[in-house]
């Protein structure tokens, strides 16, 4: 018995160390989720900006549509200038997209970005684009924001077809807005 | 093995329980603390049935007339909280609680005081969960599992109260489970290896580890919650760089963990009932105790077929349906070795078999529609369907419910020190299968024809389905206030029990008197030449 002397607080220790410890696992989980869906390119996310260049392939074309929507609550404008563009692998391409403010107040907005089908995000870069800050809009201010992207090269060969979807989620109470005396018309 | 056994010898000073109310607020002993748990388990019982009561008044015929929409949502909501936190959970901490230091030939839980606040802090997190139907905007309205932005962004005011609440409930079980592994590992009496102890035992061990691995992965998702609600994070906001999906694998980690934490103490109870009736040795006692612990390994690589639908990866959905399809292996095995029990054996129906023998049967049709679920393309057409309250229901009622039905007939000799009566016990049992299997059978069949769950209204060629199962949900509640009735028969009297009323029966909590004694196993029983 001399090795068991009180055993029960040490049990209970240990049982709390690992109660805090999966208390911090469940934490943890958002960081590794975030890892795994760039790494797999689960859920359609896609990475930062891409600094690299590729080579152009010219003898494959993908289709790539956009579609632009407004989260719940966001009253703005906002749209593709075209709702879709054949590009080659490898190729620097660009697309416009419009965003108006049709409020009397100025709001700031974020876009999230999305790829489908979610296997494709890894092969779908993006050298700029707004996604990667915030709009300030004054009342009625319109602006067109670029976004330029790469599909690329090794892009699997089942995939012909791909959708950039933005959301577009109304952060105003995250991140108010610098309110200018005048407002700016058109972009 | 191993035991810390006090050796003042406390028999010379026994003392019985205090008197008055404060017997119940202030005490420490197990069998008290069981009490208290199983009694509160059966109010949260009768009142999340109320819940349902009501969702069914409501589907008994198609359009809406009983109750507004917002309010339906705060039912299903409630009824699945409530049953989960309240009703389920709460009555096999309180069986183990009576039944563990029993088994094992222990004086009490290792941690008596800690046993009484994890005890006492349930009715206050119910208290708190269920004031929020009473307040402007309403209580909890974004169903059981709570998914973000539903339960953050859209969420009612009293989110919080919830949140709140769920916290309560997570540090009461953690506890509770903190004590019985303690219990469990040091307290067995003198030759009570890990591989003599009753099966019920076992499970509760394995449920334990269980409950202290996700319990915390549930609180940390609820406080991010508060955190996105009330401090501006963006874990589950997409506005902010978070995500909505990464709401559902911390929830499912924790939640398919969560529904084994519901069935194995029920897995464990059964295993003792089946034996005592067949009069015959449970079968395979060794492999059971591998069949429960490969559960619960596989309980944590499964979560994502809740998700089948979310878009995840084809590779991820193969992975989780291969996994979750694996687990009717060690499963198979639990059915096919209660058969085996039985088979040949002398048996007799009294009404903990009755509950058991049906645990068996209809325990199985839920597996084998958690298997038609597991297929990840049909779970497509499953997915938020009535086939899945079906599948659920059948393995929490006739699984978990009817375990603790069978565990609270099979111990009532022993906690009350009288027999029930057999005729009203087994009027109980037919009327609870008839009406269980009214209710949910049908939902089998309306939702593989589409209907969709949470939703207060159905489609006309739905009807008849559903009248029937809301007959029968009206039958299963109406019998709990019944059972209700046949317990409280039982504790003002009846005919006295034996210290074994079972003749079959095996296990150390027979060879204490019936009623047990306040205190017992004070000196710990020499079980070196027992069996398990």
């Amino acid at each position: 018995m001399t090795d068991t002397e009180r055993p029960t607080p040490r049990l209970v220790t240990r049982l709390l160390i690992l109660v805090v410890a999966m208390f911090a696992f469940g934490f943890a989980l958002v960081p590794i989720y975030d890892v795994m869906c760039k790494a797999l390119g689960i859920n359609g996310k896609t990475g930062g900006q891409y600094t690299q260049t590729q080579q152009v392939d010219d003898s494959r074309q993908v289709r790539v549509q956009f579609l632009a929507t407004n989260n719940a609550d966001m009253t703005w404008g906002f749209y593709p200038e075209a709702q879709e563009i054949v590009v080659h692998p490898g190729a620097v391409s660009e697309m416009l997209f419009v965003a108006q403010n049709p409020t009397s107040k100025a709001m700031t907005a974020q876009a999230i970005p999305s790829i489908s089908p979610s296997t494709a995000a890894v092969y779908f870069h993006k050298t700029e684009c707004f996604c990667f800050t915030q709009q300030m809009l004054q009342p009625g201010e319109r602006i067109e924001m670029p976004v330029r992207f790469i599909v690329d090269r090794d892009l699997p060969k089942d995939v012909k077809h791909l959708t950039l979807a933005y959301t577009l989620f109304d952060i105003t109470a995250r991140m108010p807005p610098v309110v200018r005396p005048v407002a700016a018309n058109g972009g | 093995m191993s035991a810390v056994i006090d050796d003042h010898g406390h028999e010379g000073h026994a003392n019985g329980p205090a008197k008055g109310l404060m017997r119940w607020v202030l005490t420490t002993n197990h069998k008290d603390i069981g009490t208290l748990y199983l009694w509160f388990s059966f109010c949260m019982f009768l009142l999340g049935g109320s819940f349902a009561m009501v969702i069914r008044a409501e589907l008994f015929q198609p359009g809406l007339q009983i109750v507004e929409p917002a309010f339906f949502n705060q039912m299903t909501t409630m009824h699945g909280l409530v049953m989960v936190f309240g009703a389920v959970m709460p009555a096999f901490v309180g069986l183990a609680n009576w039944m563990i230091p029993l088994m094992i030939g222990a004086p009490d839980m290792a941690l008596p005081r800690m046993n009484n606040f994890s005890f006492w802090l349930l009715p206050a997190a119910f208290l708190l969960l269920v004031s929020t139907l009473f307040t402007p905007g309403g209580g909890p309205n974004f169903g059981w599992t709570f998914y973000a932005p539903l339960s953050t962004t859209y969420a009612p005011e009293s989110v919080t109260y919830f949140i709140f609440a769920i916290h309560l409930m997570g540090i009461s079980s953690i506890m509770g489970a903190i004590n019985v592994v303690a219990t469990i590992l040091n307290l067995r009496a003198p030759g009570m290896t890990l591989m003599k102890m009753p099966l019920f035992v076992w499970t509760w061990l394995i449920t334990a580890f269980l409950l202290i691995a996700v319990m915390p992965v549930l609180a940390g998702c609820v406080t991010m919650m508060l955190m996105d609600i009330h401090f501006h994070t963006s874990f589950f906001s997409a506005a902010g760089g978070g995500d909505p999906v990464l709401f559902q694998h911390v929830f499912w980690f924790f939640g398919h963990p969560e529904v084994y934490i519901m069935i194995l103490p029920a897995f464990g109870a059964v295993s003792s009932i089946i034996p005592a009736f067949s009069r015959k040795p449970l079968f395979g006692y060794t492999s059971m105790v591998y069949a429960t612990a490969s559960i619960a390994f596989l309980s944590f690589i499964v979560w994502a077929h809740h998700m089948f639908v979310v878009g995840i990866p084809l590779v991820g959905e193969l992975f989780f349906m291969y996994a979750t399809m694996l687990i009717a292996v060690p499963t198979g095995v639990k059915v096919f070795n209660w058969v085996s029990t039985m088979w040949q054996g002398e048996l007799t129906f009294e009404t903990p078999m009755l509950f058991a023998v049906a645990f068996v049967i209809l325990f199985t049709i839920g597996g084998f529609s958690g298997l038609m679920l597991a297929i990840a393309p049909a779970d497509f057409q499953y997915q938020d369907t009535y086939f899945v309250v079906a599948h659920f229901h059948y393995v929490l009622v006739p699984g978990a419910i009817f375990g603790i039905f069978a565990s609270a007939y099979y111990w009532l000799p022993k906690w009350t020190g009288h027999m029930y009566d057999e005729t009203l016990g087994k009027l109980h049992f037919w009327l609870s299968f008839i009406g269980m299997n009214m209710a949910f059978f049908p939902m089998h069949f309306v939702g593989l024809a589409g209907m969709p769950r949470r939703v207060p209204d159905y489609n006309l060629q739905f009807a008849d389905f559903n009248m029937v199962s809301s007959i029968g949900a009206f039958t299963f509640g109406a019998t709990q206030i019944f059972f209700l009735f046949i317990v409280i028969k039982t504790i003002r009297g009846g005919p006295p029990a034996p210290a074994k009323p079972w003749d079959g029966a095996e296990g150390l909590e027979w060879t204490v008197p019936s009623p047990a004694p306040y205190h017992t196993f004070v000196t710990p029983p020499d079980v070196s030449d027992r069996e398990h």
